[in-house]
């Protein structure tokens, strides 16, 4: 166990705030590099500098003095070094990574999907964030997946990263040290949004968040139908397809949608109203508007009555 | 020293130091059918030169555009995301594809490999010229892509992004996929050239060391180049067909892609970097008037780093979720290549060592490899701790790295080059003091542009980024900043290059005093190459030539063919 001491608090010149156990371990290996980097850097420019000083042409001095051509002790030295050097930073840099890469076995798990262009985060009890909330000292781990394309799943202030590929599952593993929010990023390039895909670690102090669980879970009861509906539009991942704000995306928009008129394939026309809308949701091929593909995967079984309500609600409110 | 670095009384040189005005290469024949359809390396080499410098153009261009987008982190009224994503994945194709890989090989080597080797050209002239047009062919197509829907995949053209993207990847990759027969193409012709025109007395291991580079390069290019054109011919199978290959919904896999693209694309960064190690090889012994500190070491620090980069592809996939054995092996290979790249740092810092260092343009410009080469590579070993890279990869980091590494040094190496190499294609010598005030902007310029990012990226700012968090702003606005003062540092190499090929001061055969055998031929050199058959002798005996302030440039110490004195 890390003391508080320990922890590199604010961000420095170089590597933002340590914000994991991960951290601390990965910014000795970085500092140990940084050095040994500063050390050979300085070397061959200050050689550089005095031999172009004292060496450089001039009246009077206009040839070369005799020097050696090679000098294999000499050059096998500056091989030997640098090897040795190296060896250390591999070694060293192997066993951190094998560290961020086993998860320990009691650690607590959160299901983290990427998509375009968001991260969606679903807690063992089914409850799905749109940010990552941890217990601080709590081994967390992250199973990860994409639906779409490869996404990148990047938290600096615990250097922690790690690609989010469709198709498959991959599990990274941290232990806040310290209570504070901190940046999550996408760092694999995945489109237009590709640079809006942030999202927050909100590091929680002891029981604090067993509390916050306990009200973020709750929010069907606590939150007015409209505002419940549109935090189910963002977790569920109707925001994939439909915009509200009246642009064509794969599916309709809902600017505008309750009330209206909606033409069927087949000349047919409804009116989208409570009904529409919840067969919509629970049957989607059944009525396809004219101009859109039958691609909306149903969810039944997937959302119950008062999300569905608390959704309409939520659409009714888009004018 | 005035009579060395400036202009002086010098009246009219002979023909067998200048040529201008008489029968060269340049007047040898008349009219754009004799240049389009010629056959000399050398006319091929210049055709390559305005082709690739006009690619770096574009792709500088594009790169100031996204600089300027950065000074903000919100939206900007210059472009909005997806043209930004456009923006971004052109600079990185154009520089890659067209500028940087054909870049020293296809232009300088070109142009003085033959001559290097007193041959008369390269030994497969008619393929030389298609290679030419087939880079034509396939810079047309990638270009032609910006007007049928600009790709916005990164350079990576990353699976299944790539794939499921609207936008004409296909016409963009089926460019590169030509491109890389153009490189293939080139790579043979040379490997046979080096192996086959040797003159007598040219053992390899009394090769200039630019051979040495590249003959590296060449074998690169052609183990390499192929591995690229199957992978991108299957991207297209995939897209335009619909086979899975690559795309998970489709039952392949995205990270195959990765490995196979990467097994190209490593190898690539040293077809960019071995070249510049040759240029900086014969920079340095000759502008210290000195013979080069550990040949052998050099030379076979080139074949080491062909080898090993073929064995390192993987570490752009720490993080992508190879296994954690292929990361170890990666790892460790990554930190191997790093060692000959180290010893040739230190054997050229060792030749300078009692030199006799000329100030000249392109020294300024090995001063500047050294110093910006030795922070790419060593950032490189931040990047190849498997821990530290977790935080670093994809990052800004990442992006001043490899700047540092191919602008840094392919870049700078080039521009050395060219200085160094001018007077010889165009028999004009260029003005030495804007050619050392350019050398300067363009050092403070591209530290100021990228080391920035250093900060930025170890902060963790991701890369390909249109939004950023305003705690970045100042490093943003600071890199753009930089990025326009290097542009100005071009755009005086640019004018005073053009300037002397009307107004500069008539070049004599060698005006640096090296001692290969390019120098032994008059600037600009006859169609045939040499009026009479050079010896080749050891190719870092600069000492054996002295100057002559009659002629502004160097003579030989004593008659060709008595033994040299050391």
């Amino acid at each position: 166990m890390l003391s508080r001491a320990a922890v590199q608090a604010g961000p420095g010149f170089w590597m933002p705030a340590q914000g994991s156990t991960g951290a601390v371990a990965v910014d000795r290996i970085f500092w140990l590099v940084l050095w040994v980097s500063v050390f050979f850097f300085v070397l061959i420019v200050s050689l550089m500098v005095i031999f172009v000083v004292r060496y450089r042409r001039r009246a009077g001095r206009e040839e070369s003095e005799p020097s050696p051509r090679h000098n294999t002790p000499l050059e096998i030295t500056w091989t030997a070094i640098p090897i040795m050097i190296v060896i250390v930073i591999f070694v060293w840099g192997f066993k951190e990574f094998l560290n961020i890469n086993t998860p320990p076995v009691n650690a607590y798990e959160v299901q983290v999907t990427g998509q375009k262009w968001k991260w969606l985060f679903t807690y063992p009890n089914g409850h799905v964030d749109e940010d990552l909330h941890v217990p601080v000292h709590t081994p967390i781990q992250l199973v990860m997946t994409s639906e779409d394309v490869i996404h990148g799943f990047y938290i600096p202030a615990f250097r922690l990263k790690r690609d989010v590929v469709p198709g498959r599952y991959v599990k990274i593993w941290f232990q806040a040290v310290q209570t504070g929010e901190y940046q999550i990023y996408c760092t694999q390039y995945c489109g237009t949004g590709h640079s809006d895909m942030w999202a927050k670690v909100v590091v929680h102090e002891p029981g604090g968040f067993e509390k916050w669980m306990a009200e973020a879970g709750n929010f069907m009861k606590t939150m007015p139908p409209a505002q419940a509906g549109e935090r189910l539009y963002r977790t569920l991942g109707c925001a994939q397809c439909h915009t509200v704000t009246g642009e064509a995306s794969t599916g309709p928009t809902w600017k505008g949608l309750f009330g209206s008129r909606v033409p069927l394939e087949g000349g047919r026309a409804l009116t989208a109203d409570e009904n529409y809308l919840r067969t919509c949701i629970l049957d989607p091929t059944q009525n396809v508007p004219l101009g859109f593909q039958p691609v909306m995967p149903t969810f039944k079984g997937r959302v119950n009555d008062p999300e569905i309500t608390a959704i309409i609600e939520y659409i009714k409110t888009l004018k | 020293m005035a009579s060395i670095d400036g202009a002086n009384g010098i009246g009219e040189l002979p023909a067998d130091q200048n040529r201008l005005g008489e029968d060269n290469y340049l007047t040898h024949e008349r009219g754009i059918r004799s240049w389009l359809l010629t056959l000399d390396h050398k006319r091929i080499g210049l055709m390559y030169l305005v082709v690739i410098l006009s690619s770096f153009v574009l792709g500088g261009i594009f790169a100031m555009l996204i600089r300027t987008k950065l000074l903000t982190p919100g939206n900007s009224a210059l472009m909005d995301a997806n043209t930004y994503d456009q923006m971004f994945t052109l600079h990185g194709a154009i520089m890659i594809f067209l500028f940087i890989i054909p870049g020293i090989p296809a232009t300088i080597g070109n142009f003085v490999i033959p001559l290097m080797l007193g041959a008369k050209d390269v030994a497969f002239p008619r393929l030389n010229l298609t290679s030419f047009y087939l880079w034509i062919t396939g810079a047309l197509m990638a270009l032609g892509s910006i007007v049928t829907g600009a790709v916005d995949t990164g350079w990576t053209f990353y699976t299944p992004y790539s794939t499921t993207t609207n936008t004409n990847v296909i016409m963009m990759v089926g460019g590169v996929f030509v491109l890389g027969f153009s490189s293939i193409f080139t790579g043979l012709n040379f490997v046979v050239t080096i192996h086959k025109l040797r003159p007598k007395g040219m053992t390899w291991f009394r090769m200039p060391l630019f051979l040495w580079g590249i003959y590296g390069t060449a074998i690169l290019q052609i183990m390499a180049t192929p591995v690229l054109g199957i992978t991108l011919l299957l991207l297209i199978v995939e897209r335009a067909l619909g086979v899975g290959i690559f795309d998970p919904a489709l039952g392949g896999d995205p990270v195959l892609f990765q490995h196979f693209f990467w097994f190209y694309s490593h190898p690539a960064v040293y077809i960019m970097i071995l070249p510049a190690m040759g240029v900086i090889s014969e920079l340095v012994s000759v502008f210290s008037r000195k013979h080069i500190f550990g040949y052998t070491f050099i030379a076979y620090s080139s074949i080491a780093i062909a080898v090993l980069s073929f064995l390192v592809w993987g570490h752009h996939m720490f993080v992508s979720g190879q296994s954690l054995l292929a990361g170890m092996i990666f790892s460790f290979l990554t930190f191997m290549v790093a060692i000959p790249s180290a010893v040739k740092v230190f054997n050229w810092v060792a030749t300078m060592y009692k030199g006799s260092i000329w100030l000249t343009t392109p020294m300024l410009y090995v001063l500047s490899f050294l110093f910006l080469f030795g922070i790419g590579g060593l950032t490189g070993l931040f990047l190849g701790a498997l821990a530290v890279d977790v935080h670093l990869h994809d990052t800004y980091f990442v992006v001043a790295h490899f700047h540092y590494v191919m602008f840094g040094g392919s870049v700078i190496a080039f521009l050395g080059g060219l200085h160094y190499w001018w007077p010889k294609m165009f028999g004009r010598m260029y003005n030495e003091t804007w050619g050392r005030i350019a050398a300067l902007i363009i050092f403070v310029g591209f530290n100021t542009t990228f080391f920035t990012q250093f900060v930025m990226g170890s902060h963790g700012a991701p890369r390909r980024s249109y939004h950023y968090l305003p705690q970045f702003e100042a490093y943003q606005r600071l890199s753009t900043i930089g990025a326009y003062l290097l542009a100005l540092g071009f755009v005086i190499v640019a004018v005073n290059l053009a300037h002397s090929l009307f107004r500069g001061r008539r070049a004599p055969a060698n005006p640096w005093g090296a001692a290969t055998l390019e120098w032994q031929t008059s600037s600009p050199p006859p169609h045939d190459n040499f009026a009479v058959e050079p010896v080749a002798g050891d190719p870092y005996d600069v000492e054996a030539w002295m100057y002559d302030s009659r002629i502004g440039g160097f003579v030989r110490r004593q008659p060709a063919g008595a033994p040299a004195a050391s």
